[in-house]
């Protein structure tokens, strides 16, 4: 589904990102794991199409498409969905309103039939109750005085709403107590099916306990410096990262 | 379109067109109120029209009026019918007054029947109710720095009254100013609103300017509202006139003991828009909310002056204007707080905030804060820039594309102020007015 070759990309001339490897199939987790400042959140941003980071070398493809050469909304309308570490609060904008546009846009553009607001209200009634949450945030304005669990629950919301096949979730579970996580994972783990992808993006295992990630990466420099299965995470979790830092100058 | 002379046209133009309106049909008025006209039109002849040497007018050149010789409008109200004012009203069970050219349209106007309500021509009320009118008539809006508010006092001949009686409920008024024209001449009205509420008394006032028709038009407006202790008032005014229009107007009001005014402007049409609005809380627990919206676009250009003026303690007033320049478009606000000398527990807030939705779009924002109190809380700020990249970003990453992300934030930004709009029905018509206007915008 994705392939991510030697990515190199970077901000305001830095390089970040410095030959970034990736595999993900249809139906598998990936997490990827790492340190701050590993380049974690500038390879999601990258995937999703932030202004701000350049691409300088490699290639990402996306079900055989140049994801990199699509604009951002052509990406999620293919379906790739990024959750932000960090939603930004936009005043004067209901909730609603904007999930509705967003399912709207991506129908569109798929050339399926608009939703009016009866009909979208219904589908959203409908998920909502799947994942057992209330409507609660539907009609506050996106995010705006969101706490930050809310923020988080209102991406995933989105995530369920617009039904990509590819997620990633960058930080989701970060600034999150123990109880917000397992109501993030349990949503995610519920949307889970063999034809979507999911990329979780973390710094803690915490969330990994809920979401048993087939693959287990982790970013260190700019580079995916190893990979294996859910028991790294473990790993990773006893002994902190400075043994791969060290793993990796020796190696 | 009228061809534009270069030279530009003297006050004297002005003070001829009164004479000639002072000898014949507005003869019939009062001795009061030609005593007030002469006064009016002798201040206007000292002063002239202001240049933008002046530091109230730096930003706003009056050479666009000035090119042309506008006479004074006749009334056309023949030449309209219900059916053309249809699409204006903001509800059609809410009882409405109909000016065209600034004459009373009596044909066109369903006045309410309420006790201790009344809705009058300016013109019939003058006469017929002297006591009300003239202790407030043109007391309230001073003309001393504003040679517009001076014209529109010597060319009083007709406009509206409201009168709301103490403890008495008016419910909601609305007052269409249609401009009819057919581009013959360039015509000038200067239409006068006296909206007064008595203690304890309530109103709900819309104000809207439209033009139908094509033609080169000017609207010289002056609104004063008063609102008497313990009373309360909602006004409106939507300033939708065509492209061709050029608009000058202020608002005054002045408020009593316990008042609370909900002021509210709408600017999205007009050429050239000036508009001056004094408020001033001359009661203790008087409670004033200023807010404006401007959404314009192509080479319009609005310009705001507000005065609160924070007379007696314990006022709280609160100042929210937003602005959404497109095209080559330009906004000025000019925000002044005073709080006077022992107003204390002033609480003021001001806010202006500007989306420029072009590199050629500009706003200028100016905040004047003159406090003569020391136990006083005021609070101002200005946005200026471009729609949010990062919001942007946000909206396109979940499948919209950039235009419709900016149409929705444009929007957003427009509701912080649509959602203030008490009267419900008004709010929905803005709502749409505000979408249907981005959408042109965005499609030009």
């Amino acid at each position: 589904m994705l392939e991510i070759k030697n990515l190199h990309a970077g901000v305001d001339g830095a390089e970040i990102l410095k030959g970034v490897n990736l595999s993900v199939k249809a139906g598998e987790l990936h997490a990827i794991m790492g340190p701050n400042g590993s380049g974690k959140s500038t390879l999601a941003n990258v995937l999703a199409g932030h202004p701000a980071y350049e691409v300088t070398e490699g290639s990402v493809t996306f079900e055989g498409q140049d994801l990199l050469a699509m604009k951002p909304e052509e990406r999620a309308v293919a379906g790739v969905f990024l959750a932000f570490q960090y939603p930004v609060e936009i005043r004067g904008v209901t909730n609603g309103y904007f999930l509705q546009s967003a399912v709207n846009s991506v129908r569109k553009a798929r050339g399926e039939e608009e939703l009016d607001t009866l009909e979208f209200a219904e589908l959203l009634e409908e998920k909502l109750e799947a994942i057992g949450w209330d409507d609660s945030l539907i009609h506050r304005a996106v995010n705006e005085g969101f706490s930050g669990g809310e923020k988080k629950r209102n991406e995933i919301l989105q995530l369920i709403a617009l039904e990509p096949k590819l997620a990633i979730l960058d930080e989701t579970d970060s600034g999150l107590d123990i109880d917000a996580v397992r109501t993030v994972a349990e949503a995610v783990n519920q949307f889970r099916n063999e034809d979507r992808a999911f990329i979780v993006v973390t710094h803690y295992q915490r969330i990994l306990e809920y979401l048993t990630p087939d693959h287990v990466h982790v970013l260190a420099h700019g580079r995916v410096v190893k990979s294996g299965g859910k028991e790294l995470a473990h790993e990773l979790e006893a002994k902190g990262y400075d043994w791969i830092r060290e793993e990796v100058a020796v190696g | 379109m009228i061809s534009q002379p270069t030279s530009l046209v003297a006050p004297d133009h002005y003070v001829a067109a009164f004479k000639q309106f002072a000898s014949n049909g507005a003869s019939k008025a009062p001795v009061w109120v030609a005593e007030t006209r002469q006064a009016a039109i002798e201040r206007f002849a000292e002063r002239g029209f202001p240049t933008t040497r002046q530091e109230a007018w730096r930003f706003t050149s009056l050479k666009p009026i000035l090119r042309h010789g506008f006479v004074l409008a006749t009334p056309n109200a023949g030449r309209i019918t219900a059916a053309d004012l249809e699409i204006h009203r903001i509800d059609p069970s809410i009882p409405v007054v109909v000016l065209v050219n600034g004459r009373f349209a009596p044909e066109l106007t369903r006045v309410p029947d309420i006790e201790g309500v009344t809705v009058a021509s300016l013109r019939q009320a003058m006469q017929d109710h002297e006591a009300l009118v003239r202790p407030h008539l043109t007391k309230h809006a001073k003309d001393e720095e504003n040679p517009f508010v001076s014209l529109n006092a010597a060319f009083i001949d007709d406009g509206t009254f409201v009168h709301v009686a103490a403890n008495a409920q008016a419910g909601s008024i609305q007052i269409i100013h249609a401009f009819v024209t057919n581009g013959e001449r360039a015509e000038v009205a200067h239409p006068r609103t006296l909206i007064v509420v008595d203690a304890g008394g309530s109103a709900s006032i819309v104000e809207s300017f439209v033009t139908i028709g094509m033609g080169v038009t000017w609207t010289n407006g002056v609104t004063e509202l008063v609102v008497g202790q313990n009373a309360q008032l909602e006004a409106y005014r939507l300033q939708y006139e065509s492209l061709d229009a050029f608009h000058t107007a202020s608002t005054w009001s002045w408020q009593e003991r316990d008042s609370r005014l909900t002021n509210m402007i709408f600017t999205f049409g007009g050429a050239l828009t000036r508009h001056d609005i004094v408020s001033v809380l001359d009661g203790e627990g008087a409670e004033s909310t200023l807010n404006g919206l401007s959404v314009l676009g192509g080479r319009q250009h609005v310009d705001y002056h507000t005065v609160l003026d924070h007379a007696k303690p314990h006022c709280k007033s609160w100042e929210y204007f937003n602005g959404v320049f497109d095209g080559r478009s330009r906004g000025v606000f000019n925000g002044r707080i005073i709080v006077r000398e022992g107003a204390q527990k002033t609480d003021a807030k001001q806010t202006n905030n500007n989306l420029l939705l072009t590199d050629t779009a500009r706003a200028d924002s100016q905040p004047q804060l003159e406090i003569y109190a020391d136990d006083v809380r005021c609070t101002h700020g200005a946005t200026l820039g471009p729609i949010d990249e990062a919001h942007l970003f946000y909206m396109q990453s979940r499948g919209l594309t950039r235009e419709h992300a900016k149409r929705l934030l444009t929007h957003g930004f427009a509701s912080e102020i649509l959602n203030e709009v008490a009267l419900a029905p008004l709010r929905q018509r803005l709502d749409t007015m505000v979408h249907d206007r981005l959408r042109t915008e965005s499609a030009g």
